[in-house]
């Protein structure tokens, strides 16, 4: 067994660092930096059944240590990502992905994930129900327990492999959500997606991005995400996912610290293409400075 | 191929008040076309800064860049010998491979930049260029001795009429009678629309968006085309005229 190994419901991860879902495509745009197969696994870009151009651009802004995005879910629909993208992915990566899939209604949510479920390739369902860049579906779920529990009770009664909730962090009460879809069923929770955030142009006090409002990610909201995770660990039995604001080994110490099992890697991707790669060698050392033998043994320390 | 690729600032000098340019001398290997970019990171800023490559020969390649905010302004302070960092290979790039012998290059403002090298290009493999370029004002006007010292004809206009034609790029192509030329434009976007809808020829439009990761993994510089969205950091920034779906 590796010093960097870690579970998630049975499925062994040679390390814990994920590429996070829209911040790495379908994969295979970064087999030119890196091997791919480095990385624990990957989270696919948000799938819908439809295909979706997402919002009107611009629809990027960035901000200080992080970035706003407004893409509103871009992809190629269900279909045209099992016929076109991930055949395409498996050419460079020969371990398990997680398959991120988002919709506008429970049918939608279902049809997705049970299609995205019957692939070998798909280890691990993630159900966004935070996109804050879609009207009237993604994060409309998130925001409310009983919604959020129904969607995972579809989600569950449909599909067999693991299933993960995305949550959102613009909530009252995130530990409420945690525990809906924790007793919903649900195998585990990736957390946080992004905050509601907004810029205007210093010169003309205008948006900069089209749809006004995007999701906010990047180094600044690190500590929101620390928090959070360290709150629902304390709440739920499950395994959690730590997303917001990664950027480094030291980072990722953090964050398994506040209770997460596996990590995920999502803005810094867009500055740095290896900046994956970069954590995963660095962790060796910094477990060796930090004296911890196994990563997995920190999960949670943080909780006395 | 892209990679990251460091870089020495050679020169970093203002050709107008806001205009500026930069020479880095490094790997300019992987370029293949004019019109592609590079990423650059900029200490501070989050994300890169994407700037298209103006022109470049084996040991060095410059870029011209408008002060427009933070990012940009924290460029034109930086000194000669300093080392900057960049995401390089990036961008599709202008064509000219299939095109006639008599083209029409238009650029509008800070759109100009790519269309020096395209023009180097095109005279180098024995074109008839015709460089359109079209500025808010004299004071604002940039490298119009360097595109005739290429050879090629430069036609001018400018919004104030204080230099060239008074008006737009297109007061010049009804002017001059230039409507079937094939053409090449980079600009701002009202720019790339006007001179497509008023020619009457097909043409090569460099877009340019709001970019997070500049080589096409967060889909935030999509743009709607006849075959679907296009990210215009990987499948751009060049795009064909027919091809575009325009906004309103």
């Amino acid at each position: 067994m590796g010093r960097l190994e870690v579970s998630l419901c049975g499925w062994k991860l040679d390390n814990p660092v994920i590429p996070a879902s829209g911040t790495f495509g379908f994969g295979y745009e970064f087999a030119q930096f890196y091997d791919l197969n480095q990385l624990g696994s990957i989270a696919l870009k948000g799938t819908t059944r439809e295909a979706r151009f997402g919002n009107p651009t611009p629809r990027i802004a960035e901000c200080d240590r992080g970035m706003i995005n407004a893409v509103g879910l871009q992809n190629p629909g269900v279909d045209q990502v099992i016929s076109k993208e991930l055949p395409r992915l498996k050419e460079v990566y020969q371990k398990k992905v997680i398959a991120n899939v988002s919709g506008f209604s429970l049918e939608e949510y279902v049809e997705c994930a049970q299609k995205m479920a019957a692939q070998d390739l798909v280890g691990l369902i993630e159900v966004n129900i935070s996109c804050p860049n879609v009207h009237h579906g993604g994060m409309s779920f998130g925001t409310d327990p009983k919604q959020a529990a129904k969607v995972t009770r579809a989600v569950k009664t449909a599909v067999s492999k693991p299933v993960f909730i995305k949550l959102t962090p613009n909530v009252t009460d995130i530990v409420a959500i945690a525990k809906a879809v924790e007793e919903a069923g649900a195998d585990g929770i990736s957390m946080i997606n992004t905050l509601l955030g907004a810029r205007f142009d210093l010169k003309t006090g205008k948006p900069i991005l089209a749809n006004i409002m995007g999701g906010f990610s990047g180094p600044a909201i690190k500590p929101i995400a620390l928090r959070m995770v360290y709150q629902v660990y304390e709440a739920v039995s499950i395994p959690i996912i730590g997303i917001g604001g990664l950027a480094s080994a030291e980072d990722v110490i953090e964050m398994m610290s506040a209770g997460a099992t596996a990590v995920q890697i999502g803005a810094e991707n867009c500055r740095n293409p290896y900046a994956c790669k970069k954590i995963i060698d660095r962790l060796p050392v910094l477990l060796d400075e930090l004296k911890i033998q196994n990563l997995k043994d920190i999960i949670g320390r943080s909780h006395s | 191929m892209k990679s990251i690729q460091m870089y020495t600032i050679e020169s970093n000098e203002a050709l107008t008040q806001d205009v500026w340019r930069m020479v880095l001398k490094g790997d300019t290997s992987w370029i293949e076309r004019p019109g592609q970019f590079v990423n650059l990171l900029i200490t501070g800023q989050y994300l890169r800064r994407p700037i298209s490559v103006a022109d470049w020969n084996e040991e060095t390649l410059t870029l011209i860049y408008k002060i427009v905010g933070e990012g940009t302004k924290k460029m034109a302070a930086l000194k000669c010998q300093e080392v900057l960092e960049a995401l390089t290979g990036l961008g599709n790039g202008f064509e000219l491979q299939h095109t006639p012998k008599k083209i029409l290059l238009i650029g509008g403002g800070v759109g100009v930049p790519p269309l020096y090298g395209l023009a180097k290009k095109a005279l180098e493999i024995g074109k008839q260029v015709t460089v359109l370029l079209g500025f808010k004002s004299q004071h604002e006007a940039f490298y119009l001795e360097e595109f005739a010292a290429l050879g090629a004809q430069v036609l001018v206009s400018t919004n104030d009429g204080s230099l060239g034609t008074k008006g737009f790029v297109t007061t010049v192509m009804e002017k001059e009678g230039l409507l079937e030329e094939t053409y090449f434009v980079c600009g701002p976007v009202a720019m790339l629309k006007a001179v497509h809808q008023l020619s009457r020829a097909n043409g090569q439009l460099s877009l340019e968006e709001r970019m997070g990761c500049g080589f096409g993994a967060c889909m935030g510089c999509s743009c709607k085309t006849k075959e679907g969205p296009k990210r215009l950091c990987v499948e751009g920034p060049v795009l064909k005229s027919e091809e575009i779906l325009w906004e309103d």
